[in-house]
């Protein structure tokens, strides 16, 4: 029988004195560490150029786990940590990962405002639809009518569409896929980590433990056929009407807009012209 | 009733006696528990309130900041991170003279990332004008929220209470807790709330307005008496809760086995229960040794703490906080109590134990004490560290 094996050194990029990791088994977090891992080493970005910076979550584990300069700072806050560095050192390429919680609820504000200031830096949201590492609370993507600890009968709030916010706020590159995509999933990652301006990309992800056992879905597969099926290629939902993609979710670029003002080089820019 | 409660359920149980119209909290570990329940409780229609999510915490604090002014009883809860996060808007909800209570399951603070249990988290707010009362076990817990609200809405009060509950070690173990069964006892105990000045479209006031220089000195000093005086009313409500529920755990202080002691080990929180077992076999081998519990951080009972330290020659403080730059808190504090009230012939040691989690051992309570006696003028010394760790960490 032909086997294929993708061959990819992760070893290299892992600090493997932190594992294991904290993930459960089964968790989708994982696959966006591997697929984030595979983008670099395909756009070869020197190790100690990267910098990558988390808030607090499941997913803001990530940096202690790779081997490039990370820093894990407070919840809700990664984004501001992230600009300060990227202003400081504009040469450096600069990711912020971040929970749908940390991204929108704590940190919205930052969200809102990195996305205004059209920032040359990237941002990957893992959307888990709750805050996973709390043990499942209601989060501002928790889509309405599921269950939460805090909203045992369901949730009667509607929740953000991160992708929509994102464009509407200023981001200029904003993609969505999911953990169950890895191959777009890596290749969205790379075109994020290259556009000039500020990239966010959605990465829907499975938390079986905190989100699926109580929406019907407690295994990750069930949670990853979700992703499969409810998952519309942009390309395909124009052709959709909103019947026909309620529920489901548009994947694939979003919006793209280039050569848009860039905060870093702007503010350059200007302090050339203040010395002269 | 006697149930076997986890100290979360235990403090959202007491909540729902309480009767609160407005809760809103933003999770964080340890405190999660608690407002999961409180959650489940108002949607199945066991509590009568809105409980309303938030995105963060400082939304939280605000929300019930904003409940309160309209007059009605609220409740919050938080953690370390999250308890720094509401820092701006507890100033505020005491500087209103707002009768918030609210809990912190004790957790140390960032960085590094600790979710474990120490008291550095409500130090942080000891200068904020809230009460701050700290219980020792489940059942203390249980009963001190309720008593939290009879302090907060005293006229004479009027101030927000923070019930601090040590992490993990109360919140999420198992105790007997003996509840209160009709809740028209506590009703009785605690009338409905009735503010004098409120958000009101009738009788118009307004809140945290502007204060010139001419008056805002004026204004602290009002807050500074209310919380100062406070301590008569905490005394209060321990003592008709008595009476009424049969339960007392203290009221500032409390004194165990302190009676002939030469020495007193001086503590707030759940490691008050390690300490009186080491306490209790150093008394079965014949040694003069008490125990003083802190019940109330703020106010700080200097008078009470002096009287019942003024007798005896050591007193070891311990403590899972620290003031960096300076040492210990509560000793210091204890220290200056009897430097004022020149009590100079007691010895006061203070030491740092259990940060971030890490366990107190009976074994560690004894070794201090043996060690301790024989010291002088320790200010917060870290007590049980591991050496060769310590070039390891940055
Ligand atoms: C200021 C503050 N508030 C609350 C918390 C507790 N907390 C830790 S992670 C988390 C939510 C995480 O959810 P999300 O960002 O979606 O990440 P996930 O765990 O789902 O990956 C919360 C509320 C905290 N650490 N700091
Ligand atoms: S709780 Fe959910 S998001 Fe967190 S590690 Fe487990 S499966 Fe993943
Ligand atoms: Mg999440």
């Amino acid at each position: 029988m032909p086997k294929t094996t993708i061959k990819f050194d992760y070893d290299k990029y892992l600090r493997k004195d932190t594992l294991p990791h904290i993930w459960c088994p089964g968790c989708g977090d994982g696959i966006i560490l591997k697929s984030l891992l595979r983008a670099i080493d395909k756009l070869q970005y020197k190790k100690d150029d990267v910098v990558i910076t988390s808030g607090i979550g499941c997913a803001s584990r990530l940096p202690g786990y790779v081997d490039f300069n990370t820093i894990h700072t407070t919840h809700g806050r990664a984004l501001t940590f992230a600009i300060g560095i990227k202003m400081y050192k504009p040469r450096l390429k600069v990711i912020t990962v971040s929970g749908d919680g940390d991204a929108l609820a704590i940190g919205g504000n930052h969200f809102i405002h990195a996305a205004r200031r059209n920032i040359d830096m990237t941002l990957i949201v893992f959307n888990n639809y709750t805050y996973g590492m709390t043990g499942g609370q209601s989060s501002p993507t928790q889509p309405y009518g599921s269950h939460a600890t805090t909203t045992p009968y369901g949730s009667v709030e509607p929740p953000f569409d991160t992708c929509e916010l994102a464009k509407a706020a200023g981001a200029t590159w904003v993609a969505r896929s999911t953990s169950y995509h890895a191959v777009q999933l890596e290749k969205l990652i790379a075109d994020a980590l290259t556009h000039k301006g500020f990239s966010v990309l959605e990465v829907i992800t499975n938390c079986h433990i905190s989100y699926g056992r109580r929406n019907k879905m407690k295994s990750p597969v069930e949670m990853i056929k979700y992703q499969k099926e409810k998952a519309v290629p942009n390309r395909s939902a124009v052709n959709m009407t909103p019947e026909e993609l309620t529920g489901r979710f548009k994947t694939g670029l979003i919006y793209e807009k280039k050569d848009s003002l860039e905060f870093v080089e702007e503010t350059y820019k200007q302090l050339e012209l203040i010395k002269q | 009733m006697k149930k076997v409660m986890e100290g979360s359920m235990a403090i959202s149980d007491s909540i729902r006696m309480a009767e609160p119209k407005v809760i809103s909290a933003y999770p964080i570990t340890p405190q999660t528990h608690i407002v999961e329940h409180l959650s489940q409780m108002v949607a199945d229609g066991d509590l009568k309130a809105e409980y309303i999510m938030v995105e963060s915490e400082h939304s939280a604090a605000s929300v019930v900041l904003g409940a309160s002014a309209c007059g009605v009883r609220t409740y919050t809860a938080t953690a370390a991170q999250g308890l720094l996060y509401m820092e701006e808007v507890i100033y505020n909800i005491a500087g209103m003279r707002l009768p918030v209570v609210m809990t912190v399951a004790n957790r140390a603070v960032s960085a590094p990332i600790s979710i474990w249990n120490d008291m550095q988290d409500s130090m942080a707010l000891r200068d904020s004008g809230a009460i701050q009362l700290v219980a020792e076990n489940n059942q203390e817990a249980y009963d001190m929220h309720i008593q939290a609200y009879k302090i907060a809405e005293n006229p004479d009060v009027m101030l927000p209470v923070i019930v601090c509950v040590d992490g993990f070690v109360l919140t999420h173990t198992f105790e007997v807790v003996d509840t209160i069964d009709h809740i028209e006892k506590v009703r009785e105990y605690l009338p409905p709330l009735n503010m004098q000045y409120k958000l009101d479209v009738n009788n118009p006031y307004s809140f945290g307005t502007v204060a010139e220089p001419s008056i805002y000195h004026e204004a602290r000093y009002n807050l500074s008496n209310a919380i100062n005086n406070s301590k008569s009313i905490i005394v209060n409500a321990a003592n008709e809760y008595k009476e009424m529920f049969g339960k007392y755990e203290g009221a500032l202080i409390d004194p165990y086995k302190m009676d002939d002691a030469d020495t007193v080990i001086v503590a707030m929180g759940s490691v008050l229960g390690t300490i009186k077992d080491v306490v209790d076999e150093l008394r079965e081998s014949g040694k003069k040794i008490g125990v003083l519990k802190v019940r109330s951080f703020r106010p700080f009972p200097s008078d009470e703490i002096v009287n019942a330290l003024k007798n005896i020659k050591n007193a070891i403080v311990i403590e899972k906080a620290v003031s960096l730059g300076k040492g210990g808190i509560l000793s210091c504090e204890i220290r200056d109590a009897l430097y004022q009230r020149k009590v100079n012939s007691v010895n006061v040691n203070g030491y740092i134990l259990g940060l971030g989690g890490r366990d107190i051992t009976p074994q560690n309570i004894y070794d201090l004490i043996m060690k301790a006696e024989k010291e002088e003028n320790i200010d917060g010394e870290f007590f049980g560290l591991n050496n060769e760790l310590l070039n390891k960490v940055f």
